[in-house]
């Protein structure tokens, strides 16, 4: 436990650094609720006393202490919330136990939790196991025991439920309260997703029945138990015939309040979506006088809503959305359209982000200096390389009569091509525009 | 090229842009109607016989593919230019398979229009930058080809002259660059075409109704 102290302060320092700025784990919503949380979240002043660790607003059951003690010993919370569950059949220890570790506790800020390799979680994992183990054992010998026949069972289908509901790695653990929190009300889909699981599933599973059968074989239930299964499946068929129609119904209802939910939801967003877009920029034209500049305007709205309708907005790691971006921003100063074209669309990298970066200063150009009417950009990735060419319609330019400034641009296309193991080359004639080609070999 | 007007039919479901269109449309046409329903425009262009039939891709019954394939089963001598504010590439690719000869965005400006109308009318095919891209990009890769190798993939040739497409440069400057005639390059686009609306390329279809997910 010693151990456990400096981590849980060093850890509670950084969390409280972390939320100064908007930390990438935990965003913080903005506005009042979140300026009273943050003040809150400030080091404990010295009066609330030492803490071992502190508890977990956001991972809690009853006060957080379980959520606490797993993200600093990176531990699944529910290994631990089993571990109190099996104590607790012990004469009420682990009630107790939570009891003074709730009392050493500090108030809780979130922070994100420990992420362990595997084998370490694994080995810590087996670590409580064994502690626990050996705490029941210590338990039984000082007479602190509700009976063997209910400590043991209990302890057998806790690992059982360890195994299925416990995920060590990190990854997946994400992915599990992802998959979780889409699927609120599935356990069994969300038992049966995943690859280790149904090894996991049937450990476990075989686990907890073996637990329960303990249970009831030491309580000499198996008589019984057929009577009882009879009982059972009778009330079940009762009920379902009494309460089935109405269930039925009552859940097509759910369903039915819940699509019609989704589909407001929908309908909000789109209206958000083309207030804040397409009728801002309608206000704008309305009141631009300029045709040019309600050109750029209507053009840089028609890409956004595109990008939107289309669904890649947001996928903003694609090549053709960088160039999209680069071909706005060139509009909108120089009001000359720039026509983009990519194949083979992938994701950005650093080596291609210098071909774009160098297509925009190449667009840039014409549209500056040029007179174009229109730009086309084309890139084309293929998997061995990258060409780009930028081409405009303009006056175009003799290169040996160029002026300095120009140069300059020239050679940073040119030279941050070359640094990145490119070429570029500019072919031009006085009065037939420019061409700019760009290739790049890929790795 | 053609002497003479040409006779054009316009059908889209917005009526600003029909009376648009026809306002911009100079002496070199005359419209022989107009029709804003999937029904009345099969219906129509069956009666009035116009050589070049302006389609909107996106209406209601159908779209703009439902009246091609419909017209082109009865009168195959139409020809067809697709114009739509759409550039999503599966829509472009379907109407062209339903056998559009070209291609244009409806902010084209009115003089290219006349062109592309002009050159849709000759028998030519109309690539835009765009179409050239997604053409290539249909086409990329050397994935398992079904059917006929000769319509599944493009020759260097084609590649080379849709790459120049793409690029922004219009027929008269490709026949330039690789030292070809301006009729050369046509037919090697009106080759492009032919395999984007024949071929059965597994890839083609795939590639279509993938790109919304990707």
């Amino acid at each position: 436990m010693a151990d456990i102290a400096p981590a849980a302060d060093s850890d509670r320092a950084s969390s409280a650094r972390v939320s100064d700025g908007a930390s990438p784990h935990q965003p913080s919503p903005p506005g009042p609720a979140a300026e009273l949380r943050h003040r809150s979240e400030r080091p404990q002043p010295p009066a609330r006393g030492f803490a071992l660790f502190v508890r977990s607003p956001s991972d809690r059951v009853l006060t957080g202490v379980a959520g606490g003690l797993a993200a600093v010993s990176g531990l699944d919370p529910l290994v631990i919330r089993l571990a109190f569950g099996v104590l607790a059949l012990a004469g009420g220890a682990g009630i107790v136990l939570y009891l003074v570790l709730w009392s050493l506790s500090g108030e809780g800020s979130p922070h994100a939790a420990l992420s362990l390799s595997r084998r370490a979680a694994t080995q810590r994992l087996i670590a409580v196991g064994l502690m626990l183990t050996g705490t029941l054992l210590l338990l039984r010998e000082a007479g602190l025991w509700f009976g063997d026949a209910l400590v043991w069972p209990g302890m057998v289908a806790a690992v059982g439920s360890t195994l299925i509901w416990t995920r060590s790695d990190a990854d997946e653990r994400a992915r599990w309260s992802r998959l979780a929190s889409r699927l609120p009300g599935r356990p069994v889909e969300t038992v049966l997703r995943g690859k280790v699981s149904p090894l996991r599933v049937l450990g476990g599973g075989f686990l907890i029945v073996l637990g329960m059968a303990a249970f009831l074989a030491a309580h000499d239930a198996f008589a019984a138990i057929r009577n009882v299964l009879f009982a059972v499946a009778v009330t079940v068929i009762g009920v379902a015939l009494v309460f089935g129609p109405w269930l039925w119904r009552l859940a097509r209802q759910v369903s039915d309040e819940r699509r019609e939910r989704i589909r407001s939801e929908e309908r909000a967003e789109m209206a958000a979506q083309l207030h804040d877009s397409v009728l801002q920029t309608l206000a704008l034209i309305q009141r631009t006088p300029d045709r040019e500049e309600a050109v750029a305007l209507a053009r840089g709205q028609e890409r956004e809503l595109r990008a939107w309708l289309y669904g890649r907005a947001g996928k903003t790691d694609l090549v053709s959305a960088a160039l999209d971006q680069m071909a706005d921003r060139v509009e909108q100063l120089h009001h000359v359209p720039v026509e983009t074209v990519v194949v083979g669309d992938t994701r950005m990298d650093d080596r291609i982000r210098a071909v774009v970066d160098a297509c925009g200063e190449a667009t840039m150009n014409a549209a500056k200096h040029s007179g174009a009417k229109q730009i086309a950009v084309f890139v084309e990735i293929e998997p061995d390389r990258v060409t780009a060419y930028v081409k405009d319609d303009g006056r175009g330019f003799d290169r040996s009569e160029i002026p300095g400034d120009r140069r300059g641009i020239t050679d940073s296309i040119e030279g941050r091509m070359q640094r990145n193991g490119g070429s570029a080359s500019i072919v031009s004639t006085p009065g037939e525009g420019t061409d700019v080609q760009l290739e790049l070999t890929r790795r | 090229m053609a002497t003479g007007e040409i006779h054009v039919f316009l059908v889209d479901d917005h009526r600003l842009f029909l009376s648009g269109v026809r306002s911009e449309l100079g002496s070199d046409f005359i419209v022989d109607g107009e029709a804003s329903e999937v029904d009345d425009a099969i219906a129509l262009i069956r009666d009035t016989r116009p050589e070049v039939v302006l389609v909107d891709v996106h209406m209601p019954g159908g779209g703009g593919a439902a009246v091609i394939e419909a017209v082109l089963r009865t009168h195959p001598d139409t020809r067809f230019l697709a114009l739509s504010v759409s550039d999503a590439p599966e829509d472009v690719i379907a109407i062209i398979r339903a056998g559009a000869r070209g291609y244009v965005t409806k902010t084209i400006a009115p003089l290219e229009l006349a062109d592309a109308i002009k050159s849709v009318h000759s028998g030519d095919a109309i690539f835009s930058p765009r179409l050239a891209g997604f053409v290539l990009d249909a086409f990329g890769g050397n994935g398992p080809e079904i059917g006929d190798p000769e319509l599944d993939l493009l020759t260097n040739r084609e590649r080379e002259v849709l790459r120049l497409i793409a690029r922004g440069y219009p027929y008269k400057e490709i026949a330039k660059h690789l030292s070809l005639s301006v009729k050369t390059i046509e037919a090697h686009v009106s080759a492009v075409l032919r395999k984007l609306q024949l071929s059965n390329r597994y890839e083609l279809t795939r590639w279509a109704t993938e790109r919304r997910i990707v």
